[in-house]
């Protein structure tokens, strides 16, 4: 698909959401450049998992405006892929892990109608993208924690989008699966689409991402990895919660909790 | 007796019985499969308790016994009842098991209290109210078999047309917002399902036991199969026939009552797939392990030969 160069694919300002009477994300405003890998960091409870999802009009917010591509998202839909926490639903659903691939079909096709080969075939192909192919006739619940979030990451490429929300791919999978998605992203991101990941491990959050956001209820910093993943940014966001210890120029970081 | 129990079956009453028993657990086992898979099978026997005081409401209002009206009694009361469980689990600290206990016993006591107050009552026409407690398959008439006919092919109609958008909905709601599908009018559909399913069913089953046609057919179902499809399909079936016999064993041996006996019919269905199934059965999974522990002691046992200094010395010779 091609969009205007001069929109942003994703414009957030002004995002508020609130559980009860708290807000636990408060007037959150960013723009997200095209063709990046933008990791989204903080502690438990910053919100993270929630701006994605009041993005997306899972939650609803008591403020704030989110354009797509400079539409609303109400008519973009199309364009933007969402992989949820994989502890999000029930993997003994009885279901094989083609038939959720060819979920992320559903949008295009439409009330009714029921998915055909042509899906099959694209799902197949998605499946083959995150290395799963020969599981696709594989129950959901006989697949590993990573295997099946690999199967989620399918379902989210057979969206064809070209704006991702992934909520906490990594975690919990184990280091071949780790690889796969990020050769996957790295793979999104030559494609030219844009890429949105909550991530935990501040480790390796130097190597995966061109773009940080580090966030804890409000929006403490955000822009290019180099300039924004600092220790005291980090201090900032993370409050005393986190030992940085100083290794010649880098840092290694450990979350104490 | 088989010559009197074929004898039964060509009464034009039976027939209908047996036709109206049959949609019966059709309709509730392709709707419970969907509610089961939702983690929602308590919600059809809140539906049904509550339905109790929307029957009686109608009645007392109208003084006729008539089933479209009890149907928009009964509907309004589970109506209500789903509305105060969202209230009780959004804004106190219940969680949604003890709001539904709750507002179960609460709507049913209501309704005993007025099941009661019409039965001392002058009203007219009022004998066979309680039945719908227990119910009275054989109070069927062929109007009630017309409307069970009508309500069972919307039921299945949209099962089979929306059966795409009711699966994204059960597997995964969040996904089905995200994709733009109205996730909550399709969860107010399947209610407005469950429902009628429920309402129609109080008649032959009653209120106490209609959820046991919900739950059961789509349990024993789930044991089956991996797909989603078959298992719908399998639920409808399983539902059908406990139905059937149900309704054979009642009119055929002695004066038992038929949904009760559905109710049993389809619980010993769920036993045996609980035990016979040929992947998830108890059986299957009971000979799956002894042979892998076999395989395990024959493996471990061939290693232990092989690295035995018995072996390695005859080796070496």
């Amino acid at each position: 698909m091609n969009h205007s160069n001069l929109q942003a694919p994703l414009s957030v300002s002004g995002l508020t959401v609130a559980y009860q009477k708290k807000p636990v994300l408060r007037n959150v405003s960013f723009e997200v450049p095209e063709g990046k890998l933008i990791g989204i960091v903080g502690p438990n409870g910053a919100g993270k998992s929630t701006m994605i999802k009041a993005i997306l009009g899972l939650l609803p917010r008591v403020s704030g405006e989110v354009e797509i591509y400079g539409k609303r998202y109400q008519d973009m839909r199309k364009s933007v892929g969402y992989v949820p926490q994989r502890e999000s639903v029930d993997w003994d659903f009885p279901t094989n892990a083609l038939d959720v691939v060819m979920m992320g079909r559903y949008g295009h096709l439409g009330w009714f109608k029921r998915p055909g080969t042509k899906e099959r075939d694209m799902a197949m192909d998605c499946l083959a993208k995150v290395g799963m192919k020969e599981f696709a006739h594989r129950q959901i619940s006989q697949l590993s924690g990573g295997q099946q979030q690999r199967v989620f990451l399918a379902r989210a490429l057979a969206q064809h989008a070209d704006l991702y929300f992934m909520d906490e791919p990594f975690v919990g999978v184990d280091a071949m699966t780790e690889r796969a998605i990020i050769t996957l992203l790295n793979e999104l991101k030559a494609q030219g689409k844009t890429v949105l990941v909550v991530h935990h491990d501040l480790a390796t959050v130097r190597e995966y991402f061109d773009w940080v956001m580090l966030l804890n209820v409000e929006l403490v910093a955000y822009g290019p990895t180099e300039d924004v993943f600092t220790k005291s940014l980090l201090h900032q966001t993370y409050g005393g919660r986190l030992a940085v210890f100083d290794q010649e120029d880098g840092a290694v970081l450990v979350e104490s909790r | 007796m088989t010559l009197l129990s074929w004898s039964v079956l060509t009464d034009p009453n039976t027939q209908w019985i047996l036709i109206g028993c049959m949609l019966l657990g059709l309709m509730s086992g392709i709707i419970g499969s969907f509610t089961y898979l939702r983690k929602q099978s308590l919600i059809g026997d809140t539906l049904a308790h509550a339905a109790l005081p929307g029957i009686c409401i109608a009645f007392m209002l109208t003084g006729v016994k008539s089933l479209p009206l009890f149907f928009l009694g009964a509907f309004v009361s589970g109506l209500l009842a789903t509305l105060l469980i969202t209230v009780i689990t959004r804004y106190t600290r219940i969680k949604a098991d003890a709001a539904m206990g709750i507002v179960l016993s609460v709507f049913f006591g209501i309704g005993i209290v007025l099941l009661t107050h019409i039965q001392h009552s002058s009203y007219g026409n009022q004998s066979g109210l309680d039945k719908f407690l227990f119910g009275q398959a054989a109070s069927m008439i062929a109007s009630d078999v017309y409307t069970m006919i009508g309500v069972s092919a919307v039921i299945v109609i949209a099962s089979s047309l929306l059966f795409k958008e009711f699966k994204l909905l059960s597997f995964d709601p969040g996904f089905a917002r995200g994709l733009g599908f109205p996730v909550g009018f399709l969860e107010q559909l399947l209610m407005f399902f469950t429902v009628m399913t429920v309402i129609v069913g109080i008649q032959a089953v009653g209120v106490v036991l209609v959820a046991a046609l919900l739950i059961t057919p789509a349990v024993a179902a789930r044991y089956w199969t991996d797909r989603l499809g078959l298992m719908v399909v399998l639920s409808g079936l399983f539902g059908a026939i406990s139905g059937v016999i149900g309704t054979l064993i009642s009119t055929t041996t002695s004066n038992l009552p038929t949904g009760p006996l559905s109710v049993l019919a389809a619980t010993v269905v769920f036993v045996f797939s609980v035990l016979f199934a040929p992947q998830r059965g108890v059986c299957a999974k009971a000979v799956r392990r002894i042979r892998n522990n076999r395989a395990i002691r024959m493996a471990e046992h061939v290693r232990e030969i092989q690295h035995s200094p018995v072996y390695s010395k005859e080796e070496s010779l």
